[in-house]
């Protein structure tokens, strides 16, 4: 049986498009304009979820994104599926629907519910208490936890929907869309400031928007009237964008504000397809206007959680706004007047209010006394003690207060009842306001945290500035745009407020009981069921800080982040501790305000978008001809190419033989190029490089090694001298970019007088690699008219030629210790070029090969790839390679630091070959090597860094740094590995050809 | 995010930037003059101060040149931007 609790016709609402929706299974109605938790609360529907710890039955208790219980699913099952969404934010449309999410296996039955009654043995740190020990048991923990923990489900299918980021700068930025957001904005706009007005709810207004307190008057009307007026004005304003369904998510440094456009999420199913659902606005406002508004206070007393239990401002607007009344006996306990306003709302509605609670003596408002000839009973200094029903509440018991406030004494009456509006006064929404590096400051009357230093341009208006009465609002509101927008008039300058609000307030953080604290159940965070039993434990327990009291009772950490009851539990551990509340400071609120979808994050950086990949000229023909790729770097390099099936193993193995029997090709692209320039070139090469460069001729190559300022090796590649002041430098393909930014961090800081200029040209250029004893052959037939003889061409040489009419640069240079030719031409003929290498190698089995078959090729040879056989503390003199470093340079980068006592040490890890005693074990790269097999614990004196089954000797062979390795050649070592121990020899790290015949062969 | 003022640029984005650290401290002329003290002095020794600290700055996404910022470590207050080669600002 379900009652319709639809009370009058909202402007808001329209009731002539009724909308069906389905909660945990049933279906409902609402109307379009509703939010589910206000559909579901006329339909009498108050239990929604239940709590985290003790699976409490739990009802909606606010109409905005602070609510910490009305958590739903929604569309479960579907793969726009979106779990902790909450009811009190969902615009309901046709179709939707939703379910209550941390209960098992229905909302009103719940096995976790078991969990109530065992709550003495939940302590505060339960979980940190409990499930420490013994650590083996804590898999089955883990599963039971997260069995019965319910914090939705996230979707298993890919999301349908697309994303968008979009960069936004503005002169103003006005955050929140209330009285004072509006006036704010539409201010700056009419001064001229670009101005950008942002809300995340679909209306503007706030809640000045159903103000329709007759006490209340702005200009004579009542403020909905004048503020519907207003909003209309704003409309036609140039200069102002206006975003509803817009939620500020994270105020940084710099004015940068982070804010979720929802454009789709209030269609229907078939209106959202094709359309962007949520965009990230990446907002730079050069002043910020925070107009975020203030959050209603619930009151901390025993059994508060209960479904029916609300704030009073929620009842006010779920009455005024959505036309619907939460309860049909319903009863308000307060601590200040706002409670009247709501009561007064309903009674104007023909709704029935049975009683005020108020723990004041007395209040003499006109809307006390309102509320007073409406025959409303309103209980004086008196206070809730406990209440009862377990899915809905049913009934609360009252008490009278001790004049201090701290106890209750007489007889105790019951008073019955299906909804409570609690209402303990406001908290300034400051969290943007924290976010963004200002500091706040604990006001000890108001009893409020308050904006107080300023980290950038922006001013804090309305209720979040600590301003909650219309009159005060205007008035300070006016100030403030006046000296933040430096203008000297205002339409604020000439509107009259009257208005009847006390401030008269009793403030009580935790109130009693007539039971002891230990037998009662004052929540404090309903999200997360911490009580102020719980806090004060842990203040028993030692903890001082406000950070650990947080995370040891887990108050304020849940997807709520603790909006309601941050400041009661701050107020709590104060008052028990002794302190005063401005001393203790309070916890930080962290980025998003509420909660952001990972699509929101990710915008359009999905799929091919998700990482940029590189690719060279030649890549369609790999992909053509099967290749498999790597990743290096960016790049998609061409690793190998099958045939016929072949495994990686045999591919490698017959391009390798290939390559060094007759010829290969390699797509050698992606190779860093940098082109140097300068009278001061070669000086600079001197400089960045080991070895000399001054006596380079012209049309010559030189390998390089360079340094960084420690003396480990940084990079490496061969520098072709083109001109007197013209070089080309080769990197590392994934050093390329790194090196550019170090070349011109020297030349731009430490050596601003030489003329050298630097542009990276590795896009420009496509670079074939030809190689092997049929190499020339080949060229040859490509290009007829060179002279390839040794004497016109010999190694480490440069020809600038043409193919056809093609300009390229060949290098006879090789990193295989073949005969080898690197051709470079325009990247646009890259695919051009290689296909004729191809066709003219056809004859001489030309095979293509890849990068592994490259690293085969080269550890035969012993040549260091940098990155793979050193990790950034390997120098030269550790490589083997003290022929590059010259001893004549007076300096160049890293000189000094190769004669620091360290770097001098003859135990360090040097570069060895290592051949294993059984050819046909191939070791793993990375495994250890020791020299003492029943040592404990036992010496590890280097790694395996590259290791390969090489085809042309037919044995193993591996490269590895070890401890003092320079002077243990043939000194037999270990290899220990899971089930054996592998015998090795130190061996020269050439393993191939080690007179360097066959570069000429 | 900063908004940082490139001194060839203009405002930009942080993430245009690439920061590198402490600044003024100059390579030394004569390295192989140095002990191995006065030598790690240099190759290691960078200061990490909470408050106004000097610092090196590339835009890197940008026009790739380098520059100097004083920025306040606490705040994230950019002080001031000024070239290299310039002398910084006076404190
Ligand atoms: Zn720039």
């Amino acid at each position: 049986m379900t009652k319709n609790l639809r009370v009058k016709s909202s402007e808001y609402i329209d009731e002539t498009n009724r909308i069906s929706f389905k909660f945990n299974g049933k279906t409902y109605h609402g109307f379009k304009g509703d939010t589910l938790a206000s559909a579901l609360l006329a339909n009498d529907v108050h239990l929604v979820g239940r709590s985290f710890k003790y699976h409490r039955p739990r009802g909606i208790m606010t109409s905005g994104s602070e609510e910490p219980n009305a958590i739903v699913q929604v569309n479960p099952g579907t793969n726009r599926t979106e779990p902790n969404v909450r009811a009190t934010e969902v615009e309901i449309y046709e179709g939707l629907e939703a379910s209550s999410q941390n209960c098992w296996p229905s909302v009103e039955f719940d096995i976790g519910g078991i969990n109530n009654f065992l709550s003495p043995f939940f302590p505060a740190g339960f979980y940190y208490k409990t499930f420490m020990w013994p650590a083996s048991f804590w898999e089955k923990y883990e599963f039971f936890i997260r069995h019965s923990a319910g914090l939705g489900k996230s979707p298993t299918t890919t999301d349908p929907d697309i994303y968008d980021h979009r960069n936004v700068h503005c002169d103003v930025l006005v955050v929140g869309a209330g009285i004072s957001g509006i006036m704010a904005a539409k201010n700056a706009a009419k001064n001229n400031f670009k101005t950008l007005l942002v809300e995340e709810k679909n209306e503007l207004g706030g809640s000045t928007i159903y103000e329709n307190n007759e006490f209340n008057k702005i200009d004579s009307k009542a403020p909905s009237e004048w503020l519907k007026k207003e909003i209309e004005e704003l409309k036609t304003i140039k200069n102002l964008e206006i975003k509803t369904r817009t939620s500020v998510a994270a105020y940084h440094q710099y004015n940068y504000l982070l804010a979720r456009e929802n454009l789709t999420d209030h269609l229907e199913a078939k209106d959202k397809t094709n359309k962007i659902r949520q965009r990230l606005l990446k907002i730079r406002a050069k002043k910020v206007i925070l107009a975020t508004g203030a959050l209603e206070r619930p009151l901390i007393f025993n059994n508060n959680d209960r479904p029916g239990i609300m704030l009073s401002s929620a009842i006010k607007k779920y009455s005024e706004f959505y036309g619907v009344a939460c309860g049909s006996k319903n009863v308000f306990f307060t601590n200040n007047d706002s409670a009247y306003e709501s009561a007064i709302s309903l009674y104007n509605k023909g709704i029935n209010v049975e009683a005020i609670i108020d723990i004041r003596e007395q209040s003499e408002s006109k809307i006390v006394k309102k509320v007073k000839e409406a025959g409303i009973k309103i209980y004086w200094s008196h206070s809730i003690v406990d209440t009862t029903g377990y899915k809905r509440l049913n009934s609360i018991s009252i008490m009278k207060l001790s004049n201090d406030g701290t106890s209750v004494t007489g007889s105790k009456i019951s008073i019955s009842c299906d909804c409570l509006g609690v209402a303990g006064g406001w908290t300034p929404a400051v969290h943007l306001y924290t976010q963004s590096g200002s500091k706040l400051k604990f006001d000890e009357e108001k009893k409020v945290f308050l904006p107080n230093q300023n980290t950038s341009e922006q001013i804090s208006v309305g209720s979040c500035g600590g301003d909650f009465k219309i009159d005060e609002i205007i008035k300070n509101l006016n100030q403030k745009l006046k000296d933040t927008l430096n203008i000297n008039e205002t339409d604020l300058d000439s509107i009259k407020v009257e208005i009847d609000q006390e401030n008269s307030k009793r403030n009580i953080w935790l109130l009693p009981s007539d039971k002891p604290i230990g037998k009662t159940k004052p929540f404090v965070d309903y999200q997360n069921d911490a009580t102020a039993k719980d806090i004060k434990l842990a203040l028993r327990e030692g903890f001082r800080s406000i950070e650990h009291v947080k995370r040891y009772t887990t108050t304020g950490m849940g997807t709520d982040q603790g909006k309601l009851g941050n400041m009661h539990a701050l107020g709590i551990i104060a008052d028990t501790a002794g302190v005063k509340m401005g001393e203790l400071g309070t916890t930080t609120f962290r980025p998003p305000y509420t909660p952001l979808t990972f699509g929101t994050i990710v915008g359009r950086n999905v799929g091919k978008f998700f990482d940029i990949f590189r690719r060279t000229p030649m890549n369609d023909w790999h992909v053509e001809n099967k290749a498999e790729f790597e990743n290096v770097g960016q790049w998609k390099r061409a690793w190998y190419y099958p045939i016929n099936g072949e495994t990686m193993h045999q591919a490698v193995q017959r391009e390798s033989k290939a390559a060094r029997e007759s010829a290969g090709i390699l797509d050698a692209s992606t190779l860093g190029k940098i082109d140097i320039q300068g009278s001061d070139a070669s000086e600079f090469l001197n400089r960045v490089y080991t070895n000399a460069w001054s006596k380079l001729a012209i049309g010559k190559c030189r390998y390089g090694l360079m340094l960084n300022e420690d003396g480990m090796v940084y990079d490496d590649g061969v520098t072709t001298r083109l001109g007197e002041n013209h070089y080309i430098m080769t990197t590392t393909t994934g050093g390329a970019a790194n090196v550019l930014g170090k070349l011109e961090d020297y030349l731009q800081t430490e050596w601003p007088e030489l003329d050298v200029y630097l542009t990276s040209v590795t896009d420009h250029y496509a670079t074939a690699s030809l190689c092997g004893p049929n190499s020339k052959k080949i060229l040859k037939k490509i290009i007829p008219d060179l002279d390839l003889s040794d004497e016109n061409f010999p190694h480490m040489s440069f020809k600038e030629t043409k193919i056809g009419n093609i300009q390229c640069r060949i290098m006879r240079i090789s990193f295989t210790g073949e005969h080898s030719y690197e051709i470079n031409v325009q990247a646009s003929y890259g695919k051009d070029l290689w296909e004729k290498c191809i066709e003219a190698g056809k004859e001489f089995n030309i095979t293509p090969y890849g990068t592994e078959t490259m690293h085969l090729l080269r550890a035969e040879k012993g040549f260091i790839i940098v990155g793979q056989d050193t990790d950034g503390t390997m120098t030269p003199i550790d490589l083997q390679m003290d022929w590059i470093v010259s001893k004549k340079k007076y300096d160049f980068i890293g000189k000094r630091s190769l004669y620091r006592s360290d770097t001098m040490r003859e135990d360090r890890k040097q570069l060895v070959g290592l051949l294993t005693d059984d050819p046909n074990i191939v070791l793993e790269e990375g495994a250890q090597i020791v020299s003492e097999l029943n040592q404990s614990p036992v010496e590890m004196l280097g790694h395996v860094t590259s290791s390969y089954f090489s085809p042309n000797l037919k044995k193993s062979i591996a490269l590895a740094v070890v401890r003092g390795g320079k002077d243990m050649m043939g000194k037999k070592l270990f290899v220990p590995m899971e089930n054996k121990n592998i015998n090795v020899t130190v061996a020269n790290p050439v393993f191939y050809d080690e007179k360097n015949e066959r570069l000429n062969a | 995010m900063f908004l940082i003022n490139c001194p060839y640029c203009g405002e930009r984005d942080q993430q245009e930037f690439k920061a590198g650290g402490e600044a003024h401290i100059e390579r030394p002329k004569q390295p192989t003059e140095l002990s191995d003290d006065e030598w790690a002095e240099y190759l290691f020794m960078r200061k990490n101060i909470k408050g106004v600290q000097f610092e090196r700055w590339n835009h890197a996404h940008g026009c790739r040149k380098w520059f100097n910022m004083v920025r306040d470590t606490s705040n994230d207050e950019i002080k001031a931007i000024y070239k290299m080669g310039e002398k910084p600002p006076a404190q």
